[in-house]
């Protein structure tokens, strides 16, 4: 698998590490509703197809990004900055080089 | 060219351009296979030489120790595997075919004992009968179930079963990694592929052509700037974005250059794929089909065209397409004299017969091979009539020869494509597998997308009338034909099923030449086609790996190191250096006749009596800067960071979400904008993830910015009653006294002319200070301090000593921290704010971590003069030998000088209130117990008054 890096450009896999899926909403930090923190910190939704996770770019730029992936088919839709999701794409994705 | 042929002999002066390159007789090269000597030349395979110095069998089968010969020229032979042992290093289950002859190859067969001509395991023949497929599950598990027959006939099974054996010598070879990237990948450098990598170098893009064999010497391809020409390179594996992954034999083919790998392994990103893998030929099924002498009709013909080698002198073929009459005029323009060849199939092509009639062969059609005969090679064939469906009738005919050609049709070497999961789609036409739908920037040439393969009859199978000896449908794994029909009739008739039940397809082979076969008879057996049937999917690795170009140079000698800035002078000044992670840390500084005992026990007690320096660099140092540090730092540590003073320290405590504990250091206000974070050595990675996931992800607000300057400071530790009298002889451009520099402060300075940051801190409990330097300065000043110390009587300490002075403190490290601890647990509960929220706060109070009866931190006094191990468990009754009792165990062990004894920390159940209590340390491990006495962690100055002041 590739991810395409809005700072680095495509990297390979290896450059990276999953950190957890992005769908979850942290509680207020000074709640004592004990169910959500149960929620936050233990349970996760096993989807099948799209998924929107956290990857950090570990071996390059070390930014954390916003991966939407079919875990299926392991098709990347978009890769965004965490941090400032709506900061555009430093590169542009990979050319498709025409058929031999 | 034509020449007299002695069998399998080779004619003087011959020169032929080989499938493995400029095959020429030249040069003789020397090997040995088995023991015997024997010569071939260079271009040689194992397989061509061994066939032209008339070795007919190479190896002995799985299951029922058959004697195998080899049926193929490449990577299609499943037959002739070989072991070959290079320094005493063995590598096994290697094709004869593929293994390219140099001067001293040795080699030797697999699979059978004492040797390859008297085999005890061929007694398993007599017994076929219940070798069938299921026997271990039937046998042990059904009328001996829960009986020890198991355990009696296991060791005499696992020895009789298997492939080849790996050896036990470290393997001295090196292995390595590369990546490439390219916009063309071509797999395969046959004409198909040459052609399509020609193409796409034309047009200026960057192309990779891969081919598992030596390099063509005519093709001028690998000249040009933009190609990449990489041959012995196999790819194996196909990964999701077009990644692949290869391994090249390097030097396996010859004498390794000085740090030359044997085998690289290549990770290729390709913008573009072109398969062009080839097919490979597939046997008949027939009984008695895997006698020594019969081979694939291809590979005859190959091992005449290019190696020179005829495998007999009257030979037989036994076809069900026009392929093998191509192999029967090539071999008789080489001079080889074939008797007959027997088709299935009753109509046959103009050009077969014509091809057939320039070699003056009788045609049988119609017929079909029902049994072999020969005891160590093949010597005769038996004929009968068959049917469309396979089966046989009529009279027999028994036709002598010598070699047996067999052509079972093509299988199109698909593997790459179908590794990602998607389905390939049957060919009645071709009665094979072929491509799935590729993506759109693949493509297949040449054979693998079946262009010119010759067309089969349906007939792969044959069901003789009376069988004589067993039909083999995978040769690697022993199973023949009667297998399909056992699985068919007890219901593991689903083709994964049928794999595993028989074990079909699961050699090392995956089936290559088998799984046609297998799959034509399960769905003649249930009335379907091989269509409706299906087939198993293909996994990577293509075909056998070495483990070692997989793990390259992430293993052993070729592993990064880290190394502090004072690593030489450690080695220099007898410090006995150990991995901690990557790192390399002094363990103690040896005096001469010490052991390490004795030098830490010193050192120890030269730190508490005068003073001692240790390397502190590999603690984790962060960066945190930004208005909002302050902010931040209160969310991430459980006690307060906001308040602390600017130029003043302060130990903290980190939680993970969940409230267990996650790692402790210090945090030091450099300005009100800026703190230095420290970590534990083996959580500086996590911490800064940590830290990068809460203001990337949960708080991108936060006007923070984190940077590891891990390796940026060389620090060291200076403790003792003289430490501070020490660094007042070195230090410049700031006091050192305690009013300047009180517990917890920081002061900024120089020592010989090298910036340095001091913060008071102490690990050990005595007077102690932190020294930061750069790290390319961070020597001078460890010399510097070491000069100083040595007329106050200071030395330097190492990790051992470290490890005393801190269990005798009771300071926690990762070996308490070890992730099912809480800051309760350790008696640090304390630390955890209450007038704030933190990363862990809302779930720290959970019932099960506040509860009675967790384990908590307490020291340890061995009560009879031995030392206490780490891992053993503290148990009440010295009568319970197995710790399911246990009451906690140790985390840390060592000699104490302060208190005369060996001492350790240990996680105990309630141990608070069992100080005082003693108790029984076990270790069954060791077989050892000993009573021992609960006592404080705090075992020296437990008030804190030599730290201060």
């Amino acid at each position: 698998m590739r991810i395409n890096c809005p700072h680095c450009g495509l990297r390979d896999v290896i450059e990276f590490s999953y950190a957890g899926d992005a769908n979850r909403t942290r509680p207020d930090p000074a709640s004592t509703d004990m169910d959500a923190w149960n929620d936050y910190v233990f349970n996760r939704v096993n989807t099948r197809g799209l998924h929107r996770e956290f990857w950090q770019h570990n071996h390059g730029c070390r930014a954390h990004l916003i991966v939407e992936r079919d875990v299926v088919s392991h098709e990347i839709f978009s890769v965004k900055f965490a941090k400032q999701p709506e900061v555009a794409l430093a590169k542009t994705p990979r050319k498709k080089a025409a058929k031999l | 060219m034509l020449w007299q042929k002695p069998l399998g002999k080779r004619p003087q002066n011959y020169e032929t351009a080989s499938f493995w390159g400029a095959h020429n007789t030249s040069t003789t090269l020397r090997f040995i296979f088995d023991g015997k000597q024997y010569t071939g030349h260079a271009g040689d395979t194992l397989a061509s030489a061994l066939l032209a110095n008339s070795v007919k069998i190479f190896g002995r089968s799985f299951k029922l120790h058959r004697p195998r010969g080899v049926i193929g020229i490449g990577l299609e032979e499943p037959n002739a595997l070989v072991t070959v042992i290079d320094n005493g290093v063995r590598e096994p289950n290697l094709m004869a075919t593929m293994v390219e002859l140099r001067d001293g190859l040795v080699a030797v067969s697999q699979n059978r004992w004492p040797s390859l001509d008297t085999d005890f395991g061929a007694i398993n023949q007599l017994g076929t009968k219940i070798f069938g497929a299921g026997f271990y599950y039937k046998t042990f598990f059904g009328p001996f179930r829960n009986t020890r027959i198991w355990h009696f006939f296991e060791w005499f099974i696992r020895r009789a079963a298997g492939l080849g054996s790996a050896g036990d010598v470290a393997d001295s070879a090196l292995y390595d990694r590369m990546n490439a990237f390219c916009d063309v990948l071509v797999i395969g450098a046959g004409e198909a592929g040459l052609e399509a990598a020609s193409n796409a170098a034309k047009l200026g893009k960057r192309v990779i052509i891969a081919d598992i064999k030596p390099p063509l010497e005519h093709t001028k391809l690998s000249s040009l700037p933009n190609v990449r020409f990489l041959s012995r390179t196999m790819v194996w594996g196909a990964y999701d974005g077009d990644i692949f992954a290869a391994v090249e034999r390097v030097s396996e083919h010859r004498k390794a250059g000085i740090g030359e790998p044997r085998h690289r392994h290549w990770v290729i990103r390709a913008n573009e794929v072109v398969l062009a893998s080839g097919a490979s030929e597939r046997p008949l099924v027939f009984p008695g089909n895997d006698r020594p002498g019969i081979m694939l009709a291809s590979a005859m013909q190959q091992y005449a065209s290019d190696y020179g080698v005829l495998v007999g002198q009257n030979m037989a073929f036994f076809t069900n397409n026009d392929s093998a009459y191509e192999a029967v005029r090539d071999l008789a323009n080489a001079g080889a004299t074939t008797i007959a060849i027997v088709d299935v199939r009753s109509n046959i092509s103009d050009e077969a017969k014509i091809m057939a009639a320039e070699a003056g062969v009788e045609i049988i059609t119609g017929h079909a091979v029902v049994s072999t005969k020969g005891t160590k090679a093949i010597t005769s064939i038996t004929i009968q009539a068959v049917d469309i469906s396979g089966k046989t009738s009529g009279p027999t005919r028994e036709i002598a020869c010598d070699a047996l050609g067999i052509s079972g049709g093509f299988t199109p070497l698909i593997s790459l494509s179908v590794q990602k999961g998607p389905k390939p789609k049957f060919s009645e036409e071709l009665q094979t597998f072929l491509l799935p739908d590729l993506p759109q920037n693949w493509q297949a040439v040449g054979a693998v997308a079946g262009e010119g393969l010759a067309r089969p009859a349906p007939v792969l199978v044959i069901r003789a009338e009376t069988p004589t000896d067993k039909a083999f449908i995978d040769f690697q794994h022993d199973v023949v034909d009667t297998d399909i029909d056992l699985a068919h009739l007890e219901g593991f008739t689903a083709v994964e099923h049928l794999k595993r039940y028989t074990t079909l397809g699961m050699a090392t082979d995956q089936g290559r030449s088998s799984n046609v076969a297998g799959m034509s008879r399960m769905a003649s057996l249930l009335g379907k086609t091989i269509a409706e049937t299906g087939t198993t999917r293909f996994r990577a690795p293509f075909a056998g790996v070495s483990l070692g170009s997989i793990a390259a140079e992430r293993f052993g000698h070729v592993m990064p190191d880290r190394l502090t800035p004072m690593q030489d002078w450690h080695t220099e000044n007898g410090g006995q250096t150990y991995a901690a992670g990557l790192w390399h840390r002094p363990m103690a500084y040896l005096h001469i006749g010490e052991t390490i005992e004795q030098a830490y026990v010193r050192e120890a007690k030269a730190v508490r009596a005068k003073a001692g320096l240790v390397d502190v660099s590999t603690l984790g140092k962060i960066m945190v800067q930004g208005p909002d540090a302050a902010e931040f730092l209160d969310r991430i540590y459980t006690n307060m960071m906001s308040t602390l003073p600017v130029n003043k320290a302060r130990y903290g405590l980190m939680l993970r979400e969940d409230g267990i504990l996650f790692d402790d250091g210090t945090a030091w206000r450099l300005s009100k904008t800026e703190f230095l974070v420290t970590t534990t050595t083996a959580n500086a990675g996590k911490v800064m993830e940590h830290l990068e996931y809460f203001l990337d992800c949960i708080w991108p607000d936060l006007k923070v910015v984190a940077t590891s300057v891990t390796d940026q400071w060389g620090g060291m530790a200076i403790s003792g009653p003289e430490a501070r009298n020490i660094l007042s002889k070195v230090v410049s451009g700031t006091s050192v006294e305690n009013e300047a520099l009180p517990h917890m402060g920081i002061v900024h300075g120089t020592i010989d002319s090298v910036n340095v940051m001091i913060a008071r801190l102490s690990f050990s409990g005595e007077r102690a200070y932190e020294v930061y330097a750069p790290a390319g300065h961070a020597r001078r000043v460890w010399e510097a301090l070491i000069e100083a110390g040595k007329p106050l009587g200071m030395v330097p300490y190492g990790l051992e000593a470290l490890g005393t002075l801190r269990v005798e403190k009771g300071h926690v490290t990762g070996a308490e921290l070890d992730g099912r601890t809480t800051a309760g647990d350790l008696g640090l509960g304390g630390m955890l704010s209450k007038k704030k929220s933190f990363i862990g706060s809302a779930m720290a109070y959970r019932e099960g971590l506040v509860r009675e009866g967790r384990l908590q931190l307490v020291g340890l006094k061995s009560l009879d003069g031995r030392a206490l191990n780490g891992g053993a468990h503290i148990i009440e009754n010295a009568s319970v030998s197995e710790v399911a009792d246990s009451l906690g165990h140790v985390t840390a062990a060592c000699y104490s000088p302060e208190i005369g004894a060996y001492v350790g920390l240990a996680l105990v159940a309630d141990g608070k209130k069992r100080i005082g209590q003693r108790l029984i340390l076990s270790d069954p491990l060791r077989s050892m117990t000993m009573p021992i006495e609960i006592i404080s962690p705090h075992m020296v100055d437990a008030e804190g008054s030599r730290m201060h002041g």
